[in-house]
């Protein structure tokens, strides 16, 4: 398991990486934690003949947060998302997903800004990205500029981010009520036969907002505008779960692998997501 | 053909200066260039923990890493955990609880659980399964593992408290 002989590089600053990507397009690529890179290249599934090392690049480990919005640096690990208190305090969705993520060592290596740019199906942060909408924020030779997390993914790998940019960080406003992030895999470290992101806002015994997002179920992650209508309003009623769940698999396109065919994905994803919707009602 | 880097780093307290392809990973670096070999490969897709090593006090599978990523940093393998004159109370308990059986994913675990008793010294049966999931082993069913995490950790609070 060699990868094919590559460039190294390990720039000091943003302008450094930039050049790079300018100089050699889509034959540069950078790495954050590598976690997702490093293998697909192991098995020259990725060809990456220039790889930018973004580690020593200033300012990219920050995480920001206020009571409006809370901002995250890409190159911020699943373990520093767990050990930050005050991430944990005011986005608890966070760390509940960043646990399910891999095991201990891959997450003191892999990376936010990697798992939402990489555009991989199974990744667990753009479904999470979606359900909180978060904006991503990219720099290119241009500039900077900002787009949604629910506009960025088109297609496997296939995402809104130009060859010559770099992600650099994630800000979403912070979420309010009950949360909950579930996740269905084979095994610890597995990617999700199917999880869902779900936060609920609840006033009396009526739900007054909702945001549900789905991962690993379509080529890209999901929101599913229609479940969240479905909810709001409602009082969490099993009528209402059932029509939140009918119109997320009305907005799934699960294809069959080797986590199972289509029926059983989305039997498990409707199950996954009143697991879902449940548990954050009762945080709310 | 890429070019080679000049790569400085410290393993076990020592340190190693040498030129590598951009491409090695820090597994054969550690077995084959400086015949460190406590480290194993087992799976080599990042996932049974064989090769845990830690950097800059962060376990780390170094199948996945590229060497000259670890340029300038502080690498410990199981070579400077303990060896067979000064056993760390890890490896003890590994010996006394049957928490290996034929040996392969010892290094790993063992090196992964001194940080697991670092980020938290008095661990559940839970917590202990919890962090050591990135660890595979074929042999114990884990049992056995968790209960030596257990003893070590029991030890390894005596001392501390004996100490203060």
């Amino acid at each position: 398991m060699i990868p094919a002989a590559f460039e190294y590089y390990r720039p000091k600053d943003m302008a450094g990486v930039l050049s790079i990507l300018v100089e050699h397009g889509d034959d540069a690529r950078v790495m954050a934690g590598g976690h997702s890179l490093i293998p697909m290249m192991k098995l020259r599934m990725a060809d990456v003949p220039h790889l930018i090392d973004l580690q020593d690049i200033p300012d990219l480990s920050n995480i920001t947060v206020t009571s409006d919005s809370i901002r995250i640096g890409a190159m911020v690990t699943q373990a520093d998302l767990i050990d930050d208190a005050e991430l944990s305090a005011a986005a608890p969705i966070l760390r509940e997903a960043a646990l399910q993520i891999a095991d201990p060592q891959v997450r003191y290596m892999g990376t936010i800004g990697g798992n939402v740019a990489n555009g991989d199906p199974g990744n667990d942060m753009p479904g999470l990205m979606q359900c909180l909408d978060a904006t991503f924020h990219l720099i290119g030779p241009d500039g900077e500029r900002d787009v949604a997390a629910r506009d960025f993914y088109e297609a496997a790998y296939m995402t809104d981010r130009e060859d010559d940019e770099v992600l650099v960080g994630v800000t979403f406003p912070t979420p309010s009520g009950g949360y909950a992030y579930e996740k269905q895999k084979r095994k610890i470290g597995d990617y999700a036969t199917a999880a869902a992101a779900v936060q609920i806002v609840k006033d009396g015994d009526t739900c007054t907002f909702a945001s549900v997002a789905m991962t690993n179920l379509s080529d890209t992650p999901i929101y599913s505008a229609d479940a969240v209508d479905a909810l709001v309003g409602s009082k969490i009623d099993d009528a209402a779960i059932k029509a939140a769940i009918a119109a997320m698999l009305e907005d799934i396109d699960p294809s069959e692998d080797n986590r199972g065919p289509v029926a059983f994905k989305n039997h498990v994803a409707g199950v996954i997501l009143r697991r879902t919707i449940e548990r954050a009602w009762s945080r709310a | 053909m890429s070019n080679k880097k000049h790569v400085k780093l410290n393993v076990n307290g020592k340190d190693e200066e040498f030129l590598a392809e951009p491409r090695e990973l820090l597994i054969y670096t550690l077995r084959e260039r400086l015949d460190i070999t406590g480290p194993h490969i087992g799976c080599e897709t990042s996932h049974c923990g064989a090769c845990t090593v830690t950097i800059d006090g962060k376990s780390v599978k170094s199948c996945t890493m590229y060497t000259v990523q670890a340029e300038g940093k502080d690498v410990t393998t199981i070579e400077g955990i303990g060896g067979p004159d000064d056993l760390h109370p890890l490896q003890t308990a590994f010996k006394e609880h049957h928490g290996l059986q034929c040996g392969y994913c010892t290094p790993g675990m063992i090196t992964r659980a001194t940080k697991l008793l670092e980020e938290n010294p008095t661990p559940t049966e839970e917590e202990i399964r919890f962090g050591m999931a990135g660890n595979i082993c074929r042999c114990t069913g884990y049992q056995n593992i968790v209960k030596s995490i257990q003893a070590a950790a029991t030890e390894m609070n005596a001392a501390k408290e004996a100490a203060e």
